[in-house]
């Protein structure tokens, strides 16, 4: 340490940030990436229990290596570029769609202090993080030049943008009862046990919220972005190889992403549901964990919607829902029983 | 009206979804019905037709007699037979080739054998990594018999009192 300082003399202290910020960075992306990894994995197990099946048992013990495998396959694919395709947009779209799933990590807070960024408007440095992402489904779409990318990306991206407005009310009513938009506040304007956790005053939202993540992530039962039948595979049908394994390791780091805002917004991040047992990290994994069970159960269990129900459920359901609780909400916060609101 | 506004609150309480879910969380638990194959195999009737078996008699003679009434009967015209007189004056076949990428795994062959020579065996993990190499020859198809005499002759035992 001693030698580096004086090495660098006097940009030491900015060089020190910088390293201790990247280790930092690393440590939340390392374990995030393998999260990804595992995920698929889980998906597949969980799918295959509830078709009674067994699903990925042959790599390694219970499967356990299947993603390895999976990843190597893909890494020693090769990524075609369609002649008619703009290259740098092409290879662009799977960076801005990936980045964004990465980034949005920055601000969100594991413990007490674990936090990368502790800023105060974080749930919109969030907001504004996810809603990049539509760009690399945009992009992608746009630059494969194949009629079936561009009507994928073209529904995709409606979908998306369509259910960001409810997702973003929904948590508007999180922001009225924490009076903060620090992730770190709001989790702990919800202290005091399972009784102070934000989904009981906020249901109507939680549940609002959850399902438009689920819409968010282009996940079933609001999967159309694909569609085997009218447009192939959606945005990314001209990928191969990395570059579409890149979509699909969004998708997934999108899935964790709003899982753990939801914890964290709505079921008490790190805290823990009795006073009598200690907060933890654990208690944040076992919430996120839970939450994406609640994804893969979904998929295994509902059919896919029409397109123009999901937009008929975004526009004409969630949205008027999420206003009237927010106004409800409102209300109420000027009664004698506000206390339940905070 | 009364009906349309209990639909509604019905669609919004989620009943239906949380019931479909109860589903399949139930089957999340239900023992599972996979057969892993190269460990487990499905249950096999003694009627199974698979690969296809010339066999011979007990004391080695080959039972086949070039009648050629399988080749005959075959829809798929994937039997081929020459044949000879041997110095026993006994009718034997020269070649007998069955082109398995042909057959359909009828089993007429085998119905049509009045010698019960010409037979299909359970064995249908078989395959071949070249052009040609699921044309099984006279002398394979014998190897064959001669590997699965004691399975194919149990077979036929037990089928007798149907025929």
């Amino acid at each position: 340490m001693e030698w580096l300082a004086n090495l660098f003399g006097s940009y030491w202290p900015g060089v020190e940030l910088t390293g201790w910020t990247l280790i930092k960075i690393v440590a939340i992306v390392a374990p995030l990436m393998g999260a990804i990894a595992y995920l698929t994995l889980a998906e597949r197990k969980v799918i295959g229990y509830m078709q009674v099946r067994i699903g990925p048992n042959r790599v390694g013990y219970f499967g356990l290596l299947q993603p390895l495998a999976d990843g190597v396959k893909l890494l020693f694919k090769e990524v075609i570029l369609p002649t008619a395709a703009n290259k740098g947009l092409f290879l662009l779209g799977p960076v801005l769609a990936i980045a964004p799933a990465f980034a949005a990590w920055a601000v969100v807070p594991f413990d007490m202090n674990m936090v990368l960024a502790d800023i105060d408007a974080g749930l919109l440095y969030i907001l504004a993080m996810t809603s990049v992402a539509v760009y690399g489904v945009i992009i992608a779409g746009w630059a494969s030049n194949s009629k079936y990318a561009f009507l994928g990306a073209m529904r995709s991206a409606a979908q998306i943008v369509s259910y960001e407005i409810a997702m973003g009310f929904a948590l508007v009513g999180v922001l009225m009862c924490a009076n903060s938009l620090n992730l770190g506040k709001i989790v702990m304007g919800q202290s005091g046990g399972l009784l102070h956790w934000y989904f009981l005053p906020l249901f109507p939202l939680f549940i609002v919220y959850f399902i438009s993540a689920v819409a968010e992530t282009n996940r079933a039962p609001f999967d159309v972005a694909e569609g085997e039948s009218e447009i192939v595979a959606g945005f990314h049908v001209e990928y191969s190889g990395m570059a579409f394994a890149v979509f699909f390791l969004a998708e997934y780091a999108n899935m964790i992403l709003v899982s753990i805002l939801a914890a964290l917004m709505f079921l008490g991040g790190w805290l823990s549901p009795v006073t009598f047992i200690p907060d933890s990290f654990l208690w944040l994994l076992a919430k996120v964990g839970f939450l994406l069970f609640l994804f893969l159960w979904f998929r295994a269990t509902f059919p896919r919607y029409r397109y123009d129900q999901i937009m008929r459920l975004g526009w004409k359901v969630f949205i008027p829902i999420t206003i009237v609780w927010i106004v409800f909400v409102g209300g109420m916060m000027q009664t004698p029983w506000a206390y339940l609101f905070h | 009206m009364i009906k349309s506004i209990k639909q509604t609150l019905g669609s919004l309480m989620l009943w239906e979804l949380l019931k479909g879910m109860a589903l399949t969380g139930r089957y999340f638990f239900a023992p599972k019905i996979t057969v892993q194959y190269p460990e487990e195999n499905t249950p096999q009737s003694n009627r199974f037709r698979g690969l296809h078996a010339l066999r011979r008699y007990p004391n080695g003679e080959e039972r086949c007699i070039a009648c050629k009434l399988c080749e005959a009967v075959c829809p798929a015209m994937a039997i081929t037979i020459e044949s000879e007189q041997r110095e026993d004056n006994t009718r034997r076949t020269t070649r007998y080739d069955i082109d398995l990428t042909k057959c359909i795994f009828c089993g007429m062959c085998e119905e049509s054998c009045p010698v019960d020579s010409i037979v299909e065996t359970r064995v249908f993990d078989y395959h071949g990594e070249q052009r040609g190499d699921l044309i099984y020859t006279k002398e394979m198809l014998l190897a064959v018999g001669d590997k699965h005499e004691k399975q194919i002759a149990a077979d036929r035992a037990q089928d007798k009192q149907f025929r």
